[in-house]
């Protein structure tokens, strides 16, 4: 094989990837807030709700986390036109990982919901506490303690998933590899840097997640 | 030379010297037993001795024959010779009673599985466990696994027993059973090592008990003799204060 | 809309589509099937090496933690790019299939790696030092001891570890691998409603990813209580 590896071409483009780095955390960052405020919607109504919402809840975490995001985003993209919307690709993308997101974060905060004990409330309760402080003081944080680290690695699963909207086209890190590539025909050396940056996202996001656990909540994530 | 000879026996865990230069001697059959605060280095004794723990300093003699804890070779050889009783009994928690007590023969020393079965009921009867067979150890209470491990110890047709804590991790109701298995077996000519805090069973079993405190022996004797006329003041101490809480 | 659905419903579901899709199916199966058991069998022999303790092995076992961690880490478009740029100069003609399958055990082997490592590490040490004190070998130890009690940890993580997997599937499309995901946009690229042809898609997704689903969660209730 007589194919002689050339970094350079790929490390001037660098700036023009980080770029991409940027945009690939920004999608990632809306589609776990967005989901989030569904998820809590979602959590809320499948332990607390009545049977038709619980029922709506279900089926929405099911069928959305047992079919594929590109699918779904497909789904929207190509149907939306039909009923007379016109989306953007990134618009598209954001919304249907909001969508998906939403259903795995409905999962994980339920989770965290059911998981106060009684018996903390009970001895709360028998040490006087109001109906506020134990809110406050027992059940918020136990809750924040057990959804803390599922939170963390779902985020960081964004980062990567986040690369489903090259194939709409969004320069992304991975839309920006793609234009690379195609342009200096350097396609190993293109996506290795890309895997290395994607690397470093990944390891800088676990290690800050990480380190805000174990300050804020005193939880301890594992990084490696 | 004595059937099992520890001479200054020294060894550390990280920078913490857990033994100090640790001699003791049992002549075959006889039943020694350690005695000591938590912390003074009994069990590491027993850890060393079975090789799981390697020694720093000092030499272990078995039938005259000097171990080399750092071959493989003579660790296997060892352990043909010498079984150990855990605190925790570890006894295989995806094998039933039958099997855990012939894995090792029919496994390791490749005995047919026939006379390693018959033997195995042999000793399940002698620790009063032969009904139980099928069980799995998640089934039995604690006392009831710890004499299984006990089968399953002698199973290996050991000449040196060692025996660590076996009755602390269990409930008071079921000490005595596994304390009247031990008893049963000291007439069996096997030399056995004893770490226990039963007091009274360590006084009449024992042909001699050595009391040890921060990895050394202070002191060793009859049971008489360190029961009821300590020479040594930690060995004093330590036996008041136990003996005050029976 | 609707109407339009009701227009193309019977012509959708002809015979000849219906089998395009079965046949689509089956790639998504297949790569699923053959990612999981190759990434089982590696990904178990890489935990038995990360968990040994031989100096022999000490450069086996740095690879192999550097092709876990770096594999666990990148997207799985991307690792479909680079083994596409890697495989075709040097093995030109090789089936889309083919890179695809490649990439998808590439993936699947880190990652289970992981789930057999954490179900390994749960023995506890005494169930080892029972055995090393019976003599045990180190491969005695593994298969009698460690292996069978390392099932109940593996096994709830590892059956949600195929549902996500058959998701990750879909992305292949983008390679032109004629999967699920692919043979929807096909069928939306000759004419039919985007609802009709991604929601046939959709369903067939759910079909084989459902079953497992429940699967692991029936899983994890009994295993992960003890």
């Amino acid at each position: 094989m007589n194919y002689t590896f050339q970094f350079s071409e790929v490390l001037d483009e660098l700036p023009y990837l980080l770029g991409g780095a940027g945009v690939t955390l920004q999608i990632a960052f809306v589609a776990f807030w967005g989901g989030a405020i569904i998820g809590l919607i979602g959590a809320l109504a499948k332990v607390y709700g009545g049977k038709a919402s619980k029922r709506i809840a279900s089926s929405y975490v099911t069928i959305l986390t047992n079919t594929p995001a590109l699918v779904q985003i497909f789904l929207l993209y190509y149907a939306l036109p039909d009923l007379g919307v016109l989306l953007d690709p990134l618009t598209a993308v954001m919304i249907g990982l909001v969508l998906n997101s939403g259903a795995y974060l409905t999962e994980i905060l339920r989770a965290g919901v059911i998981s106060v004990r009684l018996s903390e409330i009970e001895a709360a309760t028998t040490l006087g506490m109001s109906r506020l402080q134990i809110v406050r003081y027992v059940i918020l944080p136990h809750i924040a303690k057990t959804i803390y680290a599922p939170l963390s690695n779902f985020f960081v699963w964004l980062v990567l998933g986040s690369s489903l909207a090259a194939l709409f086209g969004v320069e992304e890190l991975t839309g920006r590899a793609i234009n690379i590539s195609t342009a200096n025909l350097r396609s190993i050396e293109t996506f290795t840097v890309v895997a290395g940056i994607y690397i470093l996202l990944t390891v800088i996001a676990s290690t800050s997640l990480a380190m805000l656990g174990r300050w804020m909540f005193r939880v301890k994530v594992r990084v490696f | 030379m004595r059937h099992l000879e520890i001479t200054d026996i020294s060894s550390s865990y990280g920078d913490q010297q857990v033994l100090r230069g640790v001699s003791l001697g049992a002549d075959k059959g006889e039943v020694v037993s350690l005695i000591g605060p938590s912390g003074s280095g009994k069990s590491t004794l027993l850890r060393v001795l079975v090789g799981l723990t390697p020694p720093t300093a000092g030499e272990v003699f078995v039938a005259g024959e000097r171990v080399d804890y750092s071959s493989n070779a003579a660790l296997k050889a060892l352990r043909n010779h010498m079984s150990i009783v855990f605190q925790q009994y570890n006894l295989f928690q995806n094998m039933n009673v039958l099997d855990n007590v012939t894995v090792s023969p029919v496994k390791v020393r490749k005995e047919s599985r026939a006379g390693a079965e018959e033997r195995a009921r042999v000793l399940l009867e002698k620790v009063g466990m032969q009904d139980k067979e099928k069980a799995y150890p998640e089934e039995l209470s604690g006392g009831q696994q710890q004499r299984v491990a006990i089968a399953r110890a002698l199973a290996t047709k050991p000449e040196i027993l060692l025996l660590d804590e076996v009755t602390s991790a269990l409930d008071p109701e079921r000490v005595n059973e596994v304390l009247d298995t031990i008893r049963s077996l000291t007439n069996e000519g096997i030399t056995m090592v004893i770490v226990s805090h039963e007091m009274s069973f360590v006084r009449e079993v024992s042909t001699r008990v050595a009391m040890m405190d921060e990895g050394r022996i202070v002191e060793t004797g009859t049971p008489e003799q360190i029961f009821t006329s300590p020479t040594e003041e930690r060995t004093r101490d330590f036996v008041s204060k136990i003996l005050a809480h029976r | 809309m609707l109407e339009r659905l009701i227009e193309e419903a019977p012509l959708f579901f002809n015979y000849h589509n219906l089998v395009f899709i079965g046949q689509a199916m089956a790639r998504t199966l297949g790569m699923t099937v053959i990612g999981c058991s190759v990434g089982f069998v590696l990904g178990l022999s890489i935990a038995i090496i990360r968990q040994s303790a031989s100096r022999v092995l000490l450069p086996l076992r740095i690879v192999v933690i550097i092709y876990v961690e770096f594999f666990r880490r990148i997207p799985f478009l991307v690792v479909l790019f680079i083994v596409l740029f890697v495989i075709e100069p040097m093995m030109p003609g090789t089936s889309l299939f083919g890179i695809a399958t490649v990439s998808v055990c590439l993936l699947s082997t880190a990652f289970l790696s992981e789930i057999m490592r954490a179900g390994l590490e749960s023995v506890p040490k005494a169930q080892i030092e029972a055995a090393l004190a019976l003599n045990f070998n180190a491969l005695q130890t593994l298969t009698m001891v460690v292996l069978p009690q390392s099932w109940r940890v593996i096994l709830p993580p590892a059956a949600a570890f195929v549902v996500m997997f058959i998701k990750d599937t879909s992305l292949a499309s983008q390679l032109g691998v004629i999967e699920l995901t692919f043979a929807g946009k096909m069928l939306v690229n000759r004419g039919f409603s985007p609802v009709l042809g991604f929601g046939a898609i959709l369903v067939c997704y759910f079909a084989l990813s459902y079953p497992l689903s429940r699967f692991a969660a029936y899983l994890e209730k009994r295993l992960a209580t003890s």
